[in-house]
């Protein structure tokens, strides 16, 4: 079970924080404090680890992974496989990167709900969903348009 | 009205406003924000719902990314949802998955917006509410829901029914009666060809495995055939997590899926598969000798490849393996001591437990060595790292690993010489322990405190004062194995020492108390100048039977043979003459002199202390110095009987004392313990304590009577101090827990220390010497170890309760959850519910029945019918498969047939249409017998 998804950047921003049980804000703000505060302290080319038991409490591992200016930062306990969550952290990736053509930290600044909705076809209560970054696309292409839809009916309907 | 709500939202500043002007802002961040957030909160309160949901987004913006509660909203947040549009409804599920909780007070309105987007048509509707349900979800969301989620789990749009089953989880946890509606179906899915259907299914299983594997054994063909079958990596791995849960608990099991894992070990390239194969062969099917040495040949290839995540994933492996095979960790001997100096600070940290966990009796050595040389080199954190576990390892269960104890007390002398060292506080507890419980290492002890002692660089650093502080304690109590107590004595005076903290510097007072009293004793009463080493081996027995305690005597004969050998070489030191105890006096004089006036008390006591006793003898010495030496016999008379008093008291052995010595004195005729003592009042009201009480040197026995009435004044004072000192006990005894046992066991100790105070011995010591030698020989003798061949020369006091409580068995888990898989799984649905289950807010069922009526059509009734119609056929199915079983034995030869019908049995089935195939298919584990305890043989 994945217990939280962190994007920070190196200056310790958070850009996304997503926590699948529920926590008060202000213990989100001490846990990805005291997680930036080990990242920032750790060296480029090492393992993508962090001893997280010490900041989520027992049974829990951290995995994260550096690109640019941002630490994609992934929480979840003894049933999943960390190289299969660092390969997670990846398609996510790609997938912004897909939606967004080439994404920058901006992107995730401006595009907080569509962010959102790629990590919700993703990652589904704590559990993983989908896997495949074409089939989250199509899914989050389809969210936009229902956006659209209703919204013309209304105005349909208004104007009739 | 309406207006005005047009004017609110054409100007209102949206979600990107809100960032762009974040990014902008010159006011300050907080300012900013708590502008922005007054905005949102009349913008909440509009009427008109497309400004209610941009400020609902961006107050979810505001607490998700720069953390300010959006509790307050929690209403306005159902009124977007009750929006028509799908844009105001996601709007309101981020906010709602955000900020809801189990205390929310409005969680109780949200059950029927969830109900009608469950239903609705649109796919993104309804993955919207599973997954607010999956987040939010409680006892009565999953109760009233679970309908519902029911129909989803067999919907045919494949995008709501992998969330519907991944949604289970949350509604079996938070309403384990739902299993017994929804159950069926999850296993149904089981069955499923789609991948991310079954992924999600496997995903559900593997944390419901998590918790309670035992129940979900029935289900082991499934996932076996999942495992055979299986091209996908993720369901791999999900599949080899639930088998990991299950293999444990059942051999028959284990033998079967070894064969399909190593196969998947040998042949798949994804690391993250291969890495899955290896923790489960390692961790749960550790006895397959040929698998775990497949899976320790990857390890090797992880260890050494080039991504340090792989390297560090493999030293955990190794880890976990050599807690069995202790043999694959010396295996890779090298190469985990390699990564010791890798840059990873978390390869690093894994080589070093694995280090730990090669080390025994006969390469401690060698391995400490290795560590300390790396702690040098390593930084701060990783040294003390090291350090700390060297530590660890080798004061663990009375140092049983350790079988030099000189080596041992050279490396802690050369461990706190390391320059990042920080472990002064345990080597300190250590060096204090070691020369308390082992006799032999006392002589080298000294030569490591002295090393210590002598260097005044090492009183700068802060983190070995309390090093020093052990160093000055053992060279005072141990001082007759000084080879020249002389340069202890200016070490110990040395005028750095007033970088030392107070408590520390009282410490080496007090040992340049004993070490001057050592040398005046040397000097006068063992008469003149005798090298102190050479003068322990020609200890005249008879010079005085007071002054020779026994472990002086004890340990001078058994070192005298290597102690003449060792200390003959370096004879250097300089014999102790009048003229040098002439100098040592005036240099306590000096050193000790500023110190009568320091604001430490203790060490303003000791220094007072000292300087008394110099005070004392200084007089005599010179007097002597200038006479004949025969002269200083008969004038001198004063002067040694007070140095062999001093003597006589330093000398004491300090052992450790059993907690259970007090309850070996037995009861003096016509002491009355438990007489009530009040009437003591009385007796002592007209003694006036005296004002100050000097301690005497004379004989104790003179004085007796002042004594008991004193003592007794003592139990009226004490009675009024007892918080404090009790306190004090306390605190004495948590640190120094190892010199206690337990109390209340007296009775189960072996006799083997002599009781402290008996009567007998207390008579007349002098006569009994002899008889106390003995006992006190006995007691410190060291114990040994059943199965250890050497002796252990570790004085252990409290062998006997020693030994932790042995920990609480984990309870075999039963709660409602696996209690009711269980009940779902082996068909005893006709058992009452369990009061856990009936713990639920009042009789569930029975409301959940009343709300169905309530709130639902008549295709609920129709589903609940089909569940009834399955029960029943499978119960008459149950009864006809019992009669086989009767007269199948569960022997391996029997289970191969039935195995091999079960497989024709499917392939049948492919045939068949493909919903009577899943309906069949889900039934068979419920063919199990009731009984959990008869192992279901189609396991195998």
């Amino acid at each position: 079970m994945i217990k939280a998804v962190m994007v920070m950047n190196t200056q310790g921003k958070t850009r996304l924080a997503k926590f699948y049980e529920y926590l008060p804000v202000e213990k989100q703000q001490e846990l990805i404090r005291g997680i930036f505060a080990v990242l920032c302290s750790r060296a480029e080319n090492v393992s993508n680890f962090i001893d997280a038991e010490s900041i989520f409490g027992p049974d829990s591992r951290l995995v994260y992974k550096h690109f640019a200016t941002l630490y994609f930062v992934f929480v979840f306990d003894s049933s999943e496989n960390e190289l299969a969550v660092l390969d997670l952290i990846q398609v996510f990736v790609e997938t912004l990167d897909k939606c967004f053509q080439n994404v920058c930290e901006l992107d995730i600044v401006f595009n907080y709900s569509k962010v959102h909705t790629i990590l919700d076809e993703m990652i589904f209560g704590g559990q993983v969903v989908e896997t495949s970054s074409s089939e989250i696309m199509k899914a989050v292409e389809e969210i936009s348009k229902s956006f659209l839809y209703p919204f013309l009916l209304c105005l349909s309907k208004k104007t009739c | 009205m309406s207006g005005s709500s047009l004017m609110d939202s054409l100007f209102q500043r949206s979600l990107e406003d809100l960032i762009k002007g974040l990014r902008q802002q010159l006011i300050g961040e907080q300012a900013f924000i708590s502008k922005a957030l007054e905005e949102i909160c009349k913008e909440i309160k509009s009427t008109d719902l497309s400004t209610k949901a941009t400020a609902l987004l961006k107050l979810s913006h505001l607490s998700n990314l720069h953390f300010h509660g959006m509790s307050f909203a929690a209403f306005h947040a159902l009124e977007v949802l009750s929006s028509p549009r799908f844009s105001h409804k996601k709007i309101a599920y981020h906010a709602i998955s955000l900020s809801f909780h189990d205390s929310t007070p409005v969680l109780l309105l949200i059950t029927n917006h969830l109900r009608k987007d469950l239903n609705s048509t649109n796919e993104f509707e309804v993955s919207l509410s599973l997954q607010c349900l999956s987040r939010i979800a409680n006892v009565d969301l999953a109760r009233d829901l679970t309908p519902e989620v029911f129909t989803l789990l067999s919907s045919n749009k494949l995008y709501v029914r992998k969330r519907a089953v991944a949604v289970v989880l949350r509604v079996f946890e938070k309403y384990p009666d739902s299993v017994r509606v929804c159950f069926k179906r999850l296993v149904e899915n089981l069955e499923n060809s789609d991948p991310q259907i079954l992924s999600a299914v496997v995903g559900v299983f593997s944390e419901l495995a998590c918790k309670d594997p035992r129940s979900y054994l029935p289900l082991a063909p499934e996932f076996y055939k999942i495992l055979v079958d299986s091209r996908n990596n993720w369901i791999s791995i999900k599949v080899l997590k639930i088998f990991s849960k299950l293999a444990p608990l059942e051999p028959r099991l284990a033998k079967r899926v070894v064969e399909p894992i190593c196969d998947l070990l040998r042949n798949t390239g994804a690391k993250s598969l291969l890495f899955e194969c290896i923790r489960t062969v390692v961790t749960s099917l550790s006895e397959y000798e040929s698998a775990v040495r497949l899976a320790v040949g990857k390890v090797r290839e992880f260890l050494v490849d080039e991504d340090p995540n792989l390297k560090y994933l493999g030293l955990q492996a190794l880890r976990i393996v050599a807690e069995k095979h202790l043999w694959v960790v010396s295996e890779n001997k090298e190469v985990v001591i390699k990564s010791l100096s890798d840059a990873d600070p978390n390869i690093k940290i894994e080589s070093l437990r694995l280090v730990m966990a090669m080390v025994s009796g006969h390469n401690v050595s060698e391995i400490s060595r290795v560590l300390v040389n790396y702690a040098m080199k390593s930084d701060p954190v990783f040294c003390n790292e090291i350090l700390g576990s060297i530590l660890s390892t080798c004061s663990r269960n009375f140092y049983e690993i350790v079988v030099d104890f000189d080596w041992y007390v050279l490396l802690l002398g050369e461990m706190s010489r390391i320059p990042h060292c920080q472990m002064g506080e345990e080597i300190e507890n250590q060096l204090i322990d070691i020369g308390l419980r082992v006799k032999d290492v006392r002589p080298e002890l000294v030569r490591v405190a002295r090393d210590l002692l002598i260097d005044p660089a090492l009183l700068g650093n802060s983190f070995l004062h309390s090093v020093l502080s052990a160093s000055a304690w053992a060279s005072g109590e141990y001082v007759e194995f000084s080879r020249n107590p002389l340069e202890l004595m200016e070490a110990l005076l040395q005028p750095r020492t007033s970088l030392l903290p107070p408590s520390i510097r009282a410490i080496y007072i007090q040992s340049a108390f004993k070490v001057l009293v050592f040398c005046l004793h040397t000097c006068f009463v063992r008469g003149g100048s005798i090298v102190p080493s050479a003068s322990m081996d020609n200890f005249p027995a008879g010079v005085s039977a007071s002054a020779s305690h026994e472990s002086f005597d004890e340990i001078s004969v058994e070192n005298s043979a290597d102690a003449t050998v060792v200390h003959g070489q370096t004879h250097a030191s300089a014999p102790i003459t009048k003229a040098s105890i002439v100098n040592l006096l005036n240099l306590v004089e000096l050193a000790l002199g500023p110190l009568l006036g320091s604001n430490d008390v203790e060490v303003q006591e000791r220094a007072r202390n000292l300087l008394g006793f110099v005070d004392l003898t200084k007089p005599e010495v010179l007097n002597s110095s200038v006479q004949e030496k025969e002269d200083s016999e008969g004038k001198g008379v004063e002067t040694s009987k007070i140095i062999k008093l001093m003597c006589d008291a330093f000398s004491k052995e300090l052992g450790p004392v059993s907690l259970s010595a007090q309850g070996k004195v037995s009861l003096p005729d016509g002491l009355m313990l438990k007489e009530n003592l009040v009437d003591l009042e009385m007796i002592c009201g007209d003694i006036k304590p005296p004002s100050s009480y000097s301690f005497s040197f004379g004989s104790p026995y003179e004085e007796e009577k002042d004594w008991l009435s004193f003592s007794n004044l003592h139990i009226k004072e004490d009675s009024e101090q007892s918080n404090e000192s009790t306190s004090l006990l306390a605190e004495h005894r948590k640190r120094h827990g190892l010199y206690y046992l337990p109390s209340g066991k007296s009775e189960l100790i072996s006799n083997d220390y002599p009781p402290a105070k008996d009567p007998t011995l207390q008579g007349d010591i002098n006569d009994n010497t002899d008889d106390l030698v003995e006992i006190t020989e006995e007691s410190l003798n060291p114990k040994r170890k059943p199965n250890h061949g050497k002796p252990r020369p570790v004085v252990k006091l409290d062998e006997v309760d020693e030994k932790p409580v042995a920990m609480k068995q984990p309870e075999p888990r039963d709660d409602s959850l696996s209690s009711a898989v269980r009940d779902v799984l082996f068909g005893s649905e006709d058992i009452p519910p369990t009061s856990s289950r009936s713990n639920l807010s009042n009789n569930p069922s029975s409301k959940r029945k009343g709300k169905e009526k309530q709130h639902t059509d008549p295709r609920v009734e129709s589903r609940e019918n089909v569940i009834d119609r399955n029960s029943s056929s499978r119960r008459s199915k149950d009864r006809s498969h019992g009669k086989e079983r009767r007269y199948r034995s569960p022997k391996k030869k029997n289970a191969e047939e039935r195995k091999n019908t079960d497989q024709k049995e499917k392939e049948k089935r492919h045939r068949d249409h493909g919903r009577h195939k899943s309906r069949q298919r889900a039934e068979e584990p419920l063919k199990v017998p009731a009984q959990t305890s008869v192992i279901p043989d189609f396991l195998l």
